[in-house]
């Protein structure tokens, strides 16, 4: 039987009513990532004993009724920026050579708390430092949609696992478009939530005004019963909004739902072919009875710059920890505890962590502070109130996720601020916390997928998922599989 | 704005970071880049508008001054790349 063609609901489903074991569709899970992974590699670390171990113990809660969940068993993996309990956890940096954290983060307990089984942990842009997945430690993660096709980033890894059928569905993080962008290049479905929404307990700070967990899997339903799993309060992280957890139901009615549509989104640089199947998205949610209406937010030219400015001067601050010290890798030889520091660290981060933490130390530097990060908190102030006021009159803004398709690799690597622009439709949803989802929409030319991005105003994530699942349920490019490359 | 190798060395230092001899022109120059592509901030009038740190309105957290347990020195240890007696074990750092 082949179960990986499934949808992590569809394969509970299945666990449920005892038709497959949890340690069936685990082996089936593990024998499939050693024939498929050598030629994707999104995977830093494949946890294969741990998770037959875990799949016995589950298969018992399921017996027993510790564990309800429709998702109860499905093996599944997360990026390597959560803490996982013994479980080698590096940010894909290495800087974080052999650490083993000695607790979860929130996100992935509830999970566990729910019977899921981890297959391992997702390759990722170094500290999520990146759009492509190339600045990992490990090496770059491909694109099953292209040859030589970056997946997209930080998240590559978690979309990969997807798209390649290796895991059920995924967790990634987000700060300024690294769950969405990824979705996007690969043509899976996933969501950042509102700031706030999932704990960033465990989760290995970039920026933490900006960071949030979310969910990234093959279709709205399997991913909203995730969301439902891993959202809700956290006494351990002080900005976790004090709400229940979620209790997404769907509907499929988009009957007079307002969407807006950024026209001054859609100038130059949007490839045309991009532009082409938003706006075939459109027509279809408009023949699907929702009211379509274009308008204009300039501010988004500004977004780049203060997110870039905001990220940087948290990632400053939060690497600060990495020192030799504490864990991870520390350099071989030194003077002093100075020279343990700068060596650790010059040998320990890659070239883009840092450039970052470089660019953020001197936007927070005395003289500077002022004109550059006090600005850009300005900035996010005004970007915030253009998407309250778009949120007047629109329940969702439907735009494009990124410019571009999946590139090709080394295509942007070479020159930063290039690929800096690249999160030109993401990043002001981060400043201003809102949850948007990416939905795969149609392919270009060559056959990549396109994503588009729909954002709702704070807490509207069960709305935003209704229409994206609405137009799941009148299209198939969900359903769309690249042909994927694996060793007899 | 220039930024200057003076500059560069200066921040590296803040960061903690050591640039290689063949490090240094590059990440001076794609920084000069990046930095005057973040000056296009200036077209937009901000005056007047409050700096925002955070989107939502976000409140100190208190909780009860109860005892817990914490956790387990030897497990905050055990990811320690050097240590002794209990404790992370550094270089001397005063004499």
């Amino acid at each position: 039987m082949i179960l990986n063609t499934l949808t992590a609901l569809e394969a509970g489903k299945l666990i449920k009513n005892r038709e497959i074991s949890v340690a069936e569709i685990t082996k089936e899970a593990l024998e499939n990532i050693e024939k498929t992974d050598k030629n994707y590699k999104a995977f830093v670390a494949v946890c294969a004993d741990e998770a037959l171990k875990r799949a016995a113990e589950v298969q018992k809660g399921i017996d027993d009724g510790t564990y309800t969940s429709p998702l109860a068993g499905v093996p599944m993996a997360i990026k390597d920026n959560m803490c996982t309990k013994g479980i080698l956890t590096t940010c894909a940096s290495k800087i974080l050579t052999g650490f083993k954290p000695f607790y979860n983060a929130t996100a992935y307990s509830r999970l566990e708390n729910a019977g899921a089984v981890l297959l391992g942990k997702l390759n990722m842009d170094e500290f999520a430092m990146g759009s492509t997945t190339e600045t990992s430690f490990y090496g770059p993660t491909l694109n099953p949609w292209g040859e030589n096709r970056v997946p997209g980033g930080s998240s590559g890894g978690s979309a990969v696992a997807v798209a390649t059928e290796q895991a059920y569905y995924t967790l990634g993080s987000d700060t300024g478009g690294s769950i969405r962008q990824p979705c996007a290049f690969c043509g899976i479905t996933g969501i950042k939530p509102t700031y706030g929404r999932v704990s960033r307990y465990g989760l290995i700070a970039y920026a933490s005004s900006l960071d949030q967990i979310g969910p990234m899997g093959k279709n709205v339903s399997d991913i909203a019963e995730v969301l439902n799993i891993i959202s809700g309060h956290d006494p351990k992280d002080s900005t976790s909004v004090n709400m229940a957890p979620l209790n997404i139901s769907l509907n499929n009615d988009v009957k007079g739902k307002k969407i807006g549509i950024p026209s001054d989104w859609f100038g130059e640089g949007l490839e045309s072919d991009v532009k082409a199947r938003i706006m075939e998205a459109a027509k279809k949610l408009e023949n699907m009875g929702a009211i379509i209406e274009e308008f204009q937010m300039p501010v988004i030219e500004y977004a780049i710059p203060a997110y870039y400015i905001i990220a940087c001067a948290e990632a400053s601050s939060n690497l600060s920890r990495f020192d030799g010290v504490k864990y991870g890798y520390c350099t071989p030889s030194f003077d002093d505890l100075t020279d343990l520091y700068c060596k650790s660290r010059s040998e320990g981060f890659g070239m883009e962590v840092k450039r970052r933490i470089m660019i953020g130390a001197f936007v927070l530097s005395s003289g500077y502070y002022d004109a550059y990060y006090k600005k850009a908190l300005q900035v996010k102030a005004v970007i915030k109130q253009a998407f309250d006021k778009a949120f007047e009159k629109y329940d969702a803004i439907l735009s494009p996720t990124a410019p571009t398709t999946a590139l090709k690799l080394g295509e942007n690597l070479s020159d930063p601020l290039k690929m800096y622009l690249g999160d030109i439709y993401t990043v002001s949803i981060n400043l201003a916390g809102l949850p948007s989802m990416v939905v795969p929409c149609g392919f270009d030319s060559n056959g990549l997928p396109v994503g588009m991005q729909l954002t709702g105003k704070p807490f509207s994530e069960n709305e935003l998922m209704n229409i994206a699942y609405s137009f799941q349920q009148e299209t198939d490019f969900h359903l769309k599989k690249p042909v994927i490359r694996r060793e007899a | 704005m220039k930024i200057t190798d003076e500059m560069t060395d200066y921040i590296s230092e803040l960061a903690r970071l050591r640039l290689k001899d063949d490090e240094k022109e590059g990440v001076r120059s794609e920084m000069e880049k990046i930095i005057n592509y973040m000056d296009t901030l200036n077209r937009l009038d901000t005056t007047g508008i409050e700096a925002m740190s955070h989107a939502f309105p976000v409140k100190n957290v208190f909780r009860k001054d109860e005892v817990h347990p914490s956790v387990n020195r030897e497990e905050i240890l055990a990811n320690a790349p050097d240590k002794k007696d209990g404790a992370f074990k550094v270089p001397k750092t005063f004499d």
